[in-house]
């Protein structure tokens, strides 16, 4: 079948260059050319360097799991290299030692249990405020203009700052630990619960007002729903920051907790513990998340659809 | 023709905050009931704020709007709008969505259970007229472009509006997609009784679809001129190539260019080539 069909293009190709003045459009069915098009063999360059291109999962996994263990690696050989006083950066080893000491001996489980229990406390606290209320000023340009200036100015204040103010103010029980995480998340979320509201199509909304939605049922029935998987990300994102506010919250008059272990330790000079501190908090932190983003994927599953 | 007027508009002027020209000025336009009229006009003509004040998301600064003789001071559920993109919810399923209006009061209120059976009987009609049977339980981003802005269309007609407008809603849509939608508005048009506003930048769209094209012109955003379609009610795409459709729609294009200002880009750019540049005018919108 190859080598009539070869010609043929070729004569169709030469009377197609022929200068002319007959201007009638011709449509000639389409021949593949005859040549044997090998497959190219010539490779692509991988998807890696490509911006943007999509990799494979494999691949995905093999990098996450790179990226996650050459700090561990260079640690170790930098420690067993012995240039450095291992009091200054323990050895891994030593480390997963002290961890496996605390877990057994010193109650790291209650420490762990006692800062969970403060982060979840604040940042739920801060929750139950900024979405009504980020909602509100994400809805009403009127609550924006009262609120957001005040939220971005108290929103650059320093929450280490407070930390007097909330021992006269609150005291030095366990409610002054939530209140400080409370201080550093609620003001960023409150403004990420805005933007995540006002950035509801202006189509959504207005389609709901012309089939008759009154402001409550646009608020419930169309803002609220398409703002939900966003808000779900920066409910996300601002545990990440609860979290980081945990050594400055156990500043108060703390006697447990990881943070406070942190604090202790360094008086000590127990950097081995501080790691361990620090890598226990980093884990804490990675299983929340990914419980966020396994949990978004449960509840918004339109927005994982394949193909 | 004695049909009542359905949309009267009078001395119409919309500004918006800080803009040093009127958006809308003087714009003066009765709409009969069930006419499919069509709006055109270069960017900047105001021809979809007309269209949001006269579905109420807009409030004009001077002037007079009347539906069925009562001047609108908001949205109603007699004036449905269908947009350009985005306005389906995401999270809902197709079959959610065209239902969604019985969940609101203004739909629902003093109805009877035999309203709920008859409403839930008009959603299965409309995703058979709209041809979405299949994709009732799928996702809107499951669907293409053409297949939401029907989904757009059937959620639109739900609430058996008497006014549907239309804003550019073929407008991201491909050429072939389109050419359907279009028989499938006039059908439906003649099926559902409504009036329909629809603003478009397609001249060729405005004409098959509209028996009345207004052609508005930018700075201010005004009136121009209203041309009356005379191809009457049974048209088919062959109609596209008529010509006395090519003739109309090349009188539209004229005009457009002369109220948009674009004749003078052309000659700068003439000047700045230096060549003589015989660039036939004669091309169709982009």
């Amino acid at each position: 079948m190859t080598q009539p069909l070869a010609s043929s293009a070729t004569v169709a190709l030469q009377s197609e260059r022929t200068p002319g003045l007959n201007l009638t459009a011709r449509a000639r069915p389409y021949m593949r050319p005859a040549e044997p098009t090998a497959p190219k063999t010539s490779r692509r360059p991988s998807n890696l360097w490509q911006v943007r291109a999509p990799i494979s999962r494999r691949a995905y996994w093999v990098l996450a799991f790179t990226g996650l263990i050459t700090p561990l690696v260079l640690w170790a050989m930098f420690a067993a290299w012995g240039g450095m006083d291992p009091t200054f950066l323990p050895a891994p080893l030593q480390v997963l030692e002290k961890t496996w000491f605390w877990a057994t001996e010193n109650d790291l489980l209650g420490d762990m249990g006692i800062s969970i229990y403060r982060v979840v406390s604040g940042f739920m606290l801060s929750a139950v405020i900024a979405l009504p209320l980020g909602l509100l000023i994400g809805s009403y340009r009127s609550v924006q203009a009262l609120l957001e200036p005040l939220t971005d100015f108290v929103r650059y204040m320093p929450a280490v700052a407070f930390i007097p103010l909330v021992m006269i103010w609150v005291g030095i029980d366990e409610s002054a630990k939530i209140s400080i995480i409370f201080i550093g998340t609620f003001f960023q979320m409150v403004l990420m619960v805005a933007e995540d509201v006002r950035r509801v199509p202006a189509a959504q909304v207005e389609a709901a007002q012309t089939m008759g939605a009154n402001r409550r049922e646009l608020i419930e029935k169309v803002i609220f729903p398409s703002a939900k998987p966003a808000l779900l990300d920066t409910l996300r994102i601002t545990m990440g920051w609860a979290w980081t506010y945990l050594v400055v919250a156990e500043l108060v008059a703390a006697n447990s907790g990881l943070g406070y272990a942190i604090l202790r330790a360094q008086r000590f000079l127990q950097t081995d513990t501080i790691f361990a501190g620090i890598i226990v908090i980093g884990l804490i932190g990675l299983i929340t998340d990914q419980l966020f983003r396994w949990g978004h994927r449960r509840a918004f599953p339109w927005l994982y659809l394949k193909g | 023709m004695n049909t009542p007027t359905k949309i009267s508009i009078r001395d119409l002027s919309k500004c918006f905050d800080g803009a040093a020209l009127n958006a809308l000025e003087h714009i003066d336009l009765d709409i009969p009931a069930n006419e499919f009229v069509t709006f055109v006009g270069a960017s900047g003509c105001g021809k979809s704020t007309l269209l949001r004040t006269i579905g109420g998301l807009e409030v004009q600064t001077a002037g007079e709007l009347r539906v069925d003789d009562r001047a609108v001071t908001g949205p109603g559920i007699d004036r449905a709008m269908v947009f350009q993109h985005y306005s389906l919810y995401p999270w809902m399923t197709v079959m959610e969505n065209i239902k969604f209006c019985r969940q609101l009061a203004a739909h629902t209120r003093d109805r009877t259970s035999s309203d709920v059976e008859a409403a839930s009987g008009r959603a299965d009609a409309l995703l058979r007229l709209m041809g979405l049977s299949a994709v009732a339980d799928a996702w809107p981003n499951q669907l293409s472009g053409g297949m939401q802005q029907r989904v757009a269309i059937a959620r639109a007609l739900m609430g058996k509006p008497e006014i549907v407008l239309m804003d550019e809603p073929f407008g991201a849509l491909d050429a072939q997609t389109r050419e359907v939608m279009h028989d499938l508005i006039r059908y439906v048009h003649k099926l559902e009784k409504a009036t329909i506003v629809f603003v478009t930048h397609d001249v060729e769209e405005a004409i098959y679809l509209g028996s009345r094209v207004v052609l508005m012109a930018p700075r201010p955003g005004r009136i121009d001129t209203i041309y009356e379609v005379p191809f009457g009610d049974q048209r088919t795409q062959d109609l596209k190539h008529a010509p006395e459709f090519v003739r109309l729609k090349r009188e539209i294009l004229e005009r457009i260019r002369e109220t948009s200002g674009m004749k003078t880009d052309l000659e700068q750019l003439q000047r700045l080539s230096g060549a003589q540049v015989t660039t036939d005018t004669d091309t169709t919108t982009a």
